[in-house]
């Protein structure tokens, strides 16, 4: 078990470090970003079956089961999405036809 | 049943989830520049994947097949329609998957609070023989509670603005005393969460579970469409606190730095969007903002003045430099595609074409971006607003499509107008503005744009896509003759 200052200052670090990394980002990320965070924190599944794991009586099963499933569809989807949002980013500066990067972003 | 014995598979799992967050904190960082976005969320995606297949190596786990079962099914389904979703739908889908987010952190909540009370009784006593994950000391109490109402509400509010954006529900929903009786409720859910922190009980926390849904419920239910950009965002934010929480009640480090980095980051987030549209977010969350009648009707001296298509086109012929400013509008017609087709002519004959794009064009924050980037519009044509401002004043022609509020002058010169104070973009200074728009209705704030009255502006009434494309052949069929 992780002890309540430890996780003090786990928690500060971590929350400075989400700050900074976000604090510069151009605000054409920021829909890609917001969906790629979302993905991020389907990390909630983890969780969820641990508590699957340990549960014993058919009512924790069925929370569990849903906490679950819940995770699995925040991860699943949020990746999905965010994948399919960032394929479509690209620079004029990239030959339009030529390099195999930029063919396959065409192709659509 | 355990697939590896505990002395190799505990450090084994804490590598993983170790590098799982380390992956996560990368691949953000990576996601925040356009030149390396695509690799991030893969970054992350590979830290989703060993962190989830480390834990099934956890000691003294059971119901592996339903643990299989639970992740497969939803996989499937949100695999399904995370692929067919269409670009201009991605806000509520992001909403949609964020709220799922919320309530597997309230499932979680609400398993580890149980299990406090279908302990033995005093095995949790101090100075007891711990039982492991059955017992919860008073901050791991404290932070599943918080957790598990921050989760919940996400997870409603989050649903109610998938409903929202999908069109499914009344855009507003409003009563008198709706503010006194929403306090109560949050009072109560509270009071009943302090309540499980000292002495937690079956009924306790049913009762909790139940309050904190309705009042995610009820606190999205009067925010108008307008603002649902920062709600998202604000759920997002809440999703990844009430992860990092129920992290801590579980003792997994995964979810702690996890959830808090995202956490942070969307606080920062949806306090940009906030700025962008000139409020707080108290003020998004407690007023009638953007509903029906928000705005007095003002009368504006002048009037409208019609453009054809023909004429349009020889004023882009003619121009040097040229600005597009997109609101969603043109994503609801469809335009981008035609519009980019246009710009692509234009830039073919040596004009300098720029996207111009306010911070809350469209739905979510970047949302603009994201549909321009769909249509194939290259990522470094596209600037921000205060770029944007920069090069108004030397800007010959500026093409306004689908965008209303966003470049209404009245928000810096009108004290009177509900989006007095909201930044712009200061299409007033081109030389020349052509505003492609449907009809004369007003925007989303309901207030009359000052822009479409000014002596210099145009107005080109028509559906976007079929303007864009009558632009286009008009552009052409002026190349006749003298042209290559």
């Amino acid at each position: 078990m992780i002890d309540g200052w430890v996780a003090l200052y786990i928690f500060m670090l971590a929350a400075f470090t989400g700050y900074e990394i976000i604090a510069r980002v151009p605000v054409i990320l920021h829909t890609p970003l917001m969906s790629g965070s979302n993905f991020v924190h389907g990390i909630v599944m983890v969780g969820a079956m641990v508590a699957l794991g340990v549960a014993s009586t058919p009512m924790e099963k069925v929370i569990g089961f849903i906490g679950v499933m819940l995770g699995a569809g925040n991860a699943m989807g949020g990746y999905v999405v965010t994948e399919r949002m960032l394929e479509m980013f690209k620079s004029s500066k990239v030959p339009a036809k030529g390099g195999p990067g930029a063919q396959k972003g065409v192709a659509k | 049943m355990e697939l590896l014995p505990t002395n190799i598979a505990m450090p084994l799992i804490q590598a993983s989830y170790f590098a799982a967050a380390v992956l996560f904190i990368l691949g953000i960082k990576r996601m925040s520049s356009p030149v390396t976005a695509r690799s991030g969320i893969h970054w992350a995606g590979v830290g989703m994947l060993v962190a989830t297949i480390a834990t099934f190596l956890m000691p003294g786990m059971h119901n592996l097949g339903l643990i299989s079962a639970a992740i497969l099914i939803p996989s499937v389904l949100a695999w399904w329609s995370g692929k067919r979703v269409a670009m201009t739908d991605m806000p509520q889908m992001v909403a949609l998957y964020n709220g799922m987010g919320g309530g597997s952190a309230a499932a979680i909540g609400a398993m580890v609070l149980s299990a406090v009370v279908l302990a033995a009784p005093g095995s949790c006593a101090p100075g007891a023989e711990t039982h492991g994950h059955h017992c919860l000391d008073l901050t791991q109490r404290i932070l599943a509670v918080v957790g598990a109402l921050i989760g919940a509400i996400s997870f409603s509010g989050s649903l109610i603005a998938f409903a929202k954006l999908q069109g499914w529900m009344d855009k507003t929903f409003r009563f008198s005393g709706q503010k006194f009786f929403n306090g109560l409720v949050f009072l109560s859910t509270a009071v009943l969460g302090v309540m499980i922190v000292i002495e937690p009980s079956m009924n306790l926390i049913v009762a909790f579970f139940a309050l904190a849904l309705i009042f995610g419920v009820l606190m999205t239910l009067p925010i108008g469409g307008a603002d649902m950009p920062v709600v998202i965002s604000l759920y997002n934010a809440f999703t990844g606190l009430a992860v990092s929480f129920e992290g801590y009640a579980q003792g997994n480090i995964a979810l702690i730095i996890a959830g808090m980095v995202v956490g942070a980051a969307g606080t920062l987030l949806t306090r940009l969007m906030a700025k962008a549209m000139n409020r707080s977010i108290a003020n998004v969350l407690f007023s009638n903002f953007g509903g029906p009648g928000a705005g007095g009707a003002q009368e504006i001296a002048g009037t409208q003045k019609g453009i054809e298509a023909s004429d349009a086109a020889s004023l882009l012929y003619m121009a040097e430099k040229i600005i597009v400013v997109p609101g969603y509008g043109m994503a609801v017609a469809q335009a981008q595609h035609k519009m980019w087709d246009l710009c692509k002519q234009l830039i073919e004959r040596g004009k300098d074409v720029k996207f111009a794009i306010h911070p809350v064009a469209g739905r979510m924050p970047g949302h603009m971006n994201v549909l321009l980037a769909e249509a194939g519009v290259p990522y470094d044509l596209i600037v921000d607003m205060d770029d944007a401002n920069a090069d108004f004043p030397t800007c010959d022609v500026a093409i306004v499509i689908g965008a209303n509020d966003v470049v209404n002058p009245m928000a810096k010169t009108d004290p009177s107008s509900p989006i007095y104070g909201m930044p712009i973009l200061d299409v007033s200074l081109a030389r020349q503005t052509i505003v492609i728009k449907r009809g004369k209705g007003t925007g989303f704030a309901g207030v009359e744009n000052a822009l479409f009255y000014a002596d210099n502006t145009r107005m080109l009434f028509a559906d976007g896509q079929a303007a864009a494309s009558s632009l286009t052949s008009e552009l052409k069929a002026l190349d006749g003759g003298g042209g290559h």
